[in-house]
């Protein structure tokens, strides 16, 4: 359970960790928290030649808010949101996300841009990123450029990224007044991969759901949203019934794949839990 | 073909630790290997059974899933660190009474997790305690004891609150 040999870059300014990139290509790979990279490195299923590691980079996990935004710095370790980061609706929200992913101390290292980078599509990040419509910005030693979360997700593992490019900055929505935020995920132990999750945001005015999001992780290849389930919510007064009929629609534009874990059909029932328990913290 | 090593300066409970090590050696395997600090456990390396918790600049962290070049500069806590000479920790002492350990394997990670949790400015619940102890396996107590242990510290310490009735 030891990594295969590998040479070690410790950058200690982005433009540096860009011009190892552009030098390195595909023969390197960023490490930021490591807490996925580094299982695969030790059970020899990831091999790179070559680490770049981000830590040392002053800057890189800075949040701020711009306009209707809160920006987060890549390596902004998953910890870091236990605490809601803003007092607008979005805080909250990540704050109940984080305390579902993995365990205390993986927390502690693992960074919001890395789980991004990596793409597993049982991340909660990366959910909550394609759900509420995240931008993601990407830099090389040619530029900079801002990739939609519905263009960055392309399969398991595997993102828009391309080698010489370096996760930077993620943008979500602050949501302001009106705005209502939930997440839910089903795991059978505490801290695994959940099964099945939800992330939700609506906008009421006038006592209906003028603008609904609604995004769905672990049950294919990438994280999707659900259009069936927002077209259910909009125009409509919330209600438990209303949360149902969204959980419902949204289970049945689904098709989750069964594995050891948990049959397809199972799966799909859970994204009806999840819709209606993300809907329900949401509005409670 | 030897493979490069790079010097790593950092301090172990209080203690300049320096050491010459190749960028794949863990951080884990630095303080067993160069420090000489067998206390931290290596159970599964790869980040699930907690064995190897320390404490790194204050957070607790997985040993197994940092290597050594990443501790430059790095303030670390080892369970050596924990008694003063021959008495030990308030958390050391509530695992030995309420009998927190059978093996031993796990004491280690649990006692570096839990001493991170009781110095938190939050105090500490039943809820909490669960959620943050959930981080660990154990294949001897079941647990049980675990939880009494730490939470006997935490009222010891005077970090105890009841949950909040749900």
């Amino acid at each position: 359970m030891k990594p295969a040999a590998f040479a070690y870059h410790r950058p200690e300014s982005r433009a540096q960790a860009l011009a190892l990139l552009a030098e390195h290509g595909d023969e390197a790979k960023i490490i930021s928290g490591g807490q996925s990279l580094v299982p695969a490195m030790n059970f020899r299923l990831a091999r790179p030649p070559i680490l770049i590691d981000i830590n040392a980079i002053p800057g890189m996990d800075d949040i701020r808010e711009e306009g209707g935004t809160l920006v987060i710095g890549a390596r902004c370790r998953h910890a870091h949101f236990e605490k809601p980061v803003s007092s607008a609706p979005i805080g909250l929200l990540l704050s109940r996300v984080a305390a579902n992913i993995a365990h205390t101390p993986i927390r502690s290292r693992g960074s919001f841009g890395g789980s991004l980078s990596h793409a597993d599509p049982a991340s909660e990040w990366c959910c909550v990123a394609r759900g509420l419509e995240a931008e993601l910005v990407a830099e090389s030693t040619t530029g900079r450029r801002t990739i939609p979360a519905a263009a960055f997700f392309q399969t398991i593992f595997t993102t828009a990224l391309r080698p010489d490019e370096l996760l930077t900055e993620i943008r979500l929505p602050l949501f302001g007044p009106g705005w209502h935020c939930g997440f839910a995920e089903y795991a059978r132990r505490a801290g695994d991969f959940a099964l099945a999750m939800a992330v939700v945001a609506c906008r009421v005015e006038g006592g209906v759901i003028r603008e609904a999001r609604v995004g769905l992780g672990g049950i294919a290849s990438t994280p999707v949203t659900s259009p069936e389930a927002v077209a259910v919510l909009l125009g409509q007064a919330p209600s438990p019934a209303l949360f149902l009929a969204a959980g419902q629609a949204g289970a049945d534009a689904t098709s989750p794949d069964g594995d050891i874990h948990a049959s397809g059909e199972y799966r799909q029932d859970l994204v009806r839990a999840m819709i209606r328990r993300a809907l329900t913290q949401a509005f409670a | 073909m030897s493979e490069p090593k790079t010097t790593v300066r950092c301090t172990v409970n209080g203690q300049a630790v320096q050491a010459d090590v190749v960028p794949r050696m863990s951080l884990a395997d630095m303080l067993r290997e160069e420090a000489g600090l067998t206390g931290t456990h290596l159970g599964c390396e790869h980040g699930v059974c907690g064995a190897c918790t320390i404490i790194v600049n204050g957070a607790p962290v997985r040993s197994c899933l940092m290597f050594a070049v990443q501790a430059e500069g790095a303030e670390v806590r080892t369970v050596e660190g924990l008694a003063d000479g021959e008495t030990l920790s308030p958390l050391q002492r509530a695992f030995w009474e309420k009998h927190g350990l059978q093996c031993g394997f796990c004491t280690p990670g649990f006692l570096m997790l839990a001493t991170w949790m009781l110095e938190q400015p939050e105090p500490v619940t039943e809820e909490r305690l669960r959620h943050v102890l959930s981080s660990n396996l154990c294949r001897c107590t079941g647990y049980t004891n675990i939880v009494r242990a730490v939470t006997a510290a935490a009222k010891e310490m005077g970090k105890w609150a009841e949950s909040a009735a749900a």
